[in-house]
């Protein structure tokens, strides 16, 4: 396996000199029950070959039947992205040789797509807003997984035999496909991301995928190409395949607009390929050479009838699409009364369905995000995992946070004594209440103790006293901190502070 | 009625069996000898399953002892055509690169057939992947035709055709994809039918050119046809092609063989020139008892024909080069590793395995057909022959505005000799010029015999067409015809076909 690393440009000095133009492909694997063109289950992670059928194995004689959910689905993700949907079309069949692909050929769709035209307004992280051209969504039907065993890159080359899985063989796809993408400069590498992470949500919020980078659920192939600063030409393009996360999506292109911008630059020609991203290095490597002319020879499908969804049934799914992300986002965000940077932090962290769950079981707003984005973020983050993953595998749920907001407000727990029950919570020590009684924590209600030891330490520390009878209130904390600490803790710090100035004189 | 139970007609067998005169086991032994001792001549099988078949007779033998209500066909013994997958028997499409696949699953009109009771006598021969006018071109060698075992029983059905015509079977599955039912029908004197395409399910077929393939009935009747046919039809959701409507009354019609007030038309470009004289005077002998039937004639003309030909040359091998893709050798049938490399790639077995499996009219084929979907040609040559499909279509459509069927020869000429056509690519796709068109137009097509040509002594067949789901016509047009020139003859044509029991021995 080469991963030589290329000469590569400086982001800021490659776009200095050229301007990047990008189109994404995105394959997403629709969360039907069953596969494309048979009834035979799409479960993820089951033993291999245990979920086909003569049909999904391609056995000499099957034939292929359209499952009429994975359309309905396709029909809902283009009217998602603005799309104008197909009154007739058609399947096609893409003739190429490969042994994961039962047929030796893909069944897919070419010139009649079932959604073209549309589009997707993605939001920066400034707040403006780039509208990214749809051209097409398009059904298909997924192949096989090969594995190369025997040798030690895992690739055929040096394997001693190769294992095909064709449980995923048949799965049904969507491949969304945008128009090149101009103008987006030296933000090309955020407005992909940005594209990836919008599209994901929509299609979540749409229950038409898990859409799960990781297991390759969503996948999203990168095209990219420069051209100089003030050309109009389109410059030559190669596919980076398989990039699978988010993150990922930003550096391959952002590698390639170095990487391209360094052969430009060197007087050198980019060769139209496709590459393969390394997540390890933040590299790509050459794949195969991929020319305009790769002859698939397309032609309708004769095995199955054309596709012709009545105009009622796709004014009847438009109907089922739910509130678009982006303006559900802003609606929750006016809602809960958050400032930009607390919203976006809420949505990277992903928490906003946590959060909104947490404030529907009764939590404020603020309490909600607290609680969610603190400590347990903290500790998601060591263990890898996302916090609503962690969350459900610790047991701690939106009650908890209501529970523990109660306290508060009860003035049972000041602030210091809630992150403790907290974090008794995570340990897995019970309710926060159960954490509170278990600890010991209480907040001291008897006043007389209190005024004690606010008379000691303003005995204690007479020149902060007169600062504070002369008007500099703001020395306060300080006293109040010795008396936090004189209480161990257990003292409620507002009240501390009204004993504090009462006794000053400046209550 | 006649005691060789190997020459009684599927509905003389279902009387037979209905009345309790005769069991299944012995219809399906009776036959099963009949094949011992004549099928080294004709081979018209390459699997014969005789205990698989005498299973099932004796299965149906109980459940009718056990007074339970069974089809009317049940028990009467049927061949099935290689092309069709057979759960737990060999199908190999008459190719090596099939030879010894045994399908886990049966195709739809299989199942159908099991359902109706019917002993699966064996699988029969045919051209491989069903490409060829005369069973020459099948990987296990030839099917000969009863009439003259020098001659081909015509292709790619050759196998089901002989079958039925040498008495090893009463009914036999073919498939049409170009002809092949209806061109082995006539020149082995025996009937066979293309229904409507998607009126049988193709789910189970082996394809070759998915938009033409149709499976239907090979028999000595037309009666018998029509019988197989009702068992086989009707809606498959397994087939997306496959039609969602009522099977047409083809066994009633079959039974009224009137053809009173029809207007039968005949097709000016499937007549005359080009037609051996013989097989042209014997067409016109027909026509003439359909017109003392009641018949009235009128003379159509389908000018798109002169591209049918070309068309379907561009239409078949452009889909079969797609279809036939999936032998590969990486899941099933033969693997051959090319010789003289150390560790082949994939590609390199496939290339060798698909050197080695199939023959040269397949190879022949499958390079037409890439060459005609490449980019840059698609237009010129795909694009251009489904254009052409249309006019036929259009052609249809008008001539079947002035005729309720159409008639022409089955084919120009009567069977020729075996090799005389091998390296001739162009004069064998000739023989099917009068049958293409319905599979590019997608209607149903039935040939009879209609007698012996004067040149040679050989069968002729008359050729009937009809819209789409009206295949009932054929089957009325096709009995009035066969009950008038069966007592013209003095009884079926193919009683005078040489006994090949001395032969074989």
């Amino acid at each position: 396996m080469s991963t030589a690393t290329e000469p590569v440009l400086g982001f800021d000095e490659a776009l200095a000199t050229y301007d990047p133009v990008m189109g994404l492909e995105v394959h997403v694997e629709l969360g039907t029950e069953t596969k494309m063109f048979c009834g035979c289950p799409t479960a993820f992670g089951a033993e291999p070959n245990t979920q086909t059928c003569p049909v999904c194995l391609g056995l000499p004689g099957a034939l292929p039947v359209v499952n009429e959910k994975a359309v309905e689905s396709a029909i809902r993700i283009g009217l998602a992205l603005n799309c104008s949907i197909a009154p007739w079309c058609r399947f096609a069949r893409k003739n190429y040789f490969y042994p994961d692909m039962p047929k030796n050929f893909q069944t897919s769709q070419y010139d009649e797509p079932i959604a073209f035209e549309g589009y997707l307004d993605v939001e920066l992280d400034d707040g403006s807003t780039y509208r990214v051209e749809i051209e097409r969504a398009h059904m298909e039907e997924d192949t096989g997984k090969s594995l190369h065993v025997g040798g030690s890159t895992g690739r055929i080359h040096g394997a001693t035999h190769s294992l095909v899985d064709y449980n995923r063989a048949g799965i049904p796809l969507v491949e969304i496909v945008t128009k090149p993408m101009l103008g987006a400069g030296e933000r090309a590498p955020e407005v992909a991301k940005a594209y990836v992470a919008t599209l994901r949500d929509l299609l979540k919020a749409l229950e038409v995928s898990d859409v799960k980078m990781e297991q390759g659920s969503m996948r999203c192939d990168v095209n990219l190409s420069l051209m100089p600063k003030g050309s109009a030409v389109l410059g030559t393009r190669t596919e980076t395949k398989n990039v699978n996360s988010l993150r990922s999506v930003e550096r391959a292109v952002r590698y390639e607009i170095g990487r391209h911008a360094a052969v430009l630059s060197g007087g050198g020609s980019i060769t139209q390929e496709t590459r393969h991203w390394h997540e390890d290095t933040g590299i790509t490597t050459s794949g195969r050479p991929k020319s305009d002319a790769d002859d698939y020879r397309y032609f309708p499908e004769p095995d199955l009838v054309p596709v012709a969804p009545a105009a009622e049934t796709v004014e009847a799914l438009r109907a089922t699409l739910p509130e678009p992300p982006a303006e559900r986002r802003r609606r929750l965000q006016t809602t809960w009364g958050y400032s930009d940077l607390e919203m976006r932090d809420v949505m990277n962290a992903g928490l906003l369905e946590l959060v909104e769950e947490t404030v529907a079981a009764g939590a404020s707003p603020a309490a909600a995000r607290k609680w969610w984005s603190g400590e347990i973020a903290r500790r998601a983050n060591t263990e890898g995992e996302d916090v609503v993953t962690y969350a459900e595998r610790l047991g701690v749920t939106p009650a908890h946070v209501v529970e523990l907001e109660g306290l508060v407000t009860a003035g049972r727990l000041n602030d210091s004594m809630a992150r403790q029950a907290w974090e008794g919570v995570l340990d897995g020590e019970g309710t926060p209440t159960a954490v509170a009684d278990a600890r010991g924590l209480e907040l001291v209600q008897d006043t007389g103790a209190l005024e004690a030891a606010v008379d000691a330490v303003i005995a204690a520390n007479p020149d902060v006293a007169d600062k504070i009878r002369d008007g500099k209130v703001q020395a306060v904390g300080a006293l109040i901190g010795q008396v936090m600490r004189e209480m161990k803790g257990q003292a409620d710090a507002g009240a501390a502070r009204t004993i504090i100035l009462e006794r000053l004189g400046q209550a | 009625m006649t005691t060789d139970l190997t020459r009684a007609t599927a509905a003389e067998l279902a009387d037979l069996l209905g009345a309790g005169t005769v069991s299944s086991r012995e219809v399906t032994q009776a036959l099963l000898d009949r094949t011992a001792a004549v099928d080294g001549a004709v081979h018209s099988y390459l699997h014969v399953d005789g205990e698989g078949a005498l299973g099932q007779a004796t299965e149906v033998d109980r459940r009718r002892a056990a007074g339970e209500s069974l089809h009317h066909l049940a028990g009467v013994p049927v061949a099935v055509k290689d092309v069709l997958a057979t759960r737990g028997l060999p199908t190999t499409c008459g190719s090596r690169i099939l030879e010894g696949w045994v399908p886990p699953y049966d195709a739809t009109l299989v199942t159908r057939l099991r359902e109706a009771g019917m002993p699966i006598l064996g699988k029969t021969n045919m051209d491989e992947f069903a490409m060829g006018s005369s069973t020459e071109h099948s990987a296990f060698g030839p099917s000969h035709n009863p009439w003259d075992l020098d001659r081909i029983p015509g292709g790619s059905g050759g196998g089901s055709s002989s079958v039925v015509a040498s008495f090893q079977a009463p009914l036999a599955i073919g498939t049409d994809t170009g002809g092949s039912i209806r061109q082995p029908a006539a020149v082995t004197g025996t009937v066979g039918a293309k229904p409507t395409y998607g009126g049988v399910s193709r789910y189970g077929l082996v394809a070759l050119a998915s938009s033409l393939d149709q499976a239907g009935p090979c028999s000595r009747t037309v009666l018998d046809s029509a019988l197989l046919h009702a068992v086989i039809a009707g809606h498959d959701p397994m087939d997306s092609t496959s039609i969602d409507a009522p099977v047409p009354a083809v066994v009633e019609a079959a039974r009224r063989a009137d053809v009173s007030g029809m207007r039968i038309g005949i097709v000016k470009e499937l007549t005359g020139e080009g037609f051996q004289p013989g097989v042209q005077a014997r067409f016109e002998e027909a026509v003439q008892h359909l017109v003392d039937g009641g018949a009235e004639v009128v003379e159509v003309s389908c000018p798109s024909f002169t591209y049918a030909l070309a068309a379907y040359y561009l239409i078949l091998p452009s889909e079969a080069s797609s279809n036939l893709a999936k032998f590969d050798a990486m899941r099933y049938g033969l693997r051959v590793s090319p010789e003289g490399v150390d560790a082949p790639s994939a590609e390199q077995v496939m290339a060798a395995t698909r050197d080695a499996g199939f023959g040269d009219e397949v190879k022949r084929r499958i390079i037409l057909g890439t060459y005609a979907l490449s980019s840059g040609y698609y237009d010129a040559y795909y694009g251009s022959a489904q254009k052409v499909r249309r006019l036929i279509a259009n052609d249809f459509a008008a001539a079947f505005e002035r005729a309720d069927v159409l008639v022409s020869p089955t084919a120009p000429t009567t069977a020729f000799r075996l090799g005389d056509k091998l390296d001739d690519p162009m004069a064998m796709y000739l023989n099917d010029i009068a049958t293409i068109p319905a599979n590019l137009a997608g209607i149903p097509g039935l040939s009879v015999p209609s007698g012996l040509a004067d040149e040679d002594g050989l069968p002729a067949g008359f050729q009937v067409l009809a819209p789409a789901m009206a295949d009932d016509r054929l089957y009325a047009v096709g009995a009035a015809l066969e009950a008038r020139l069966t007592a013209a003859w003095g009884g079926p044509l193919l009683d005078r076909a040489p006994d090949l029991t001395e032969v074989a021995r």
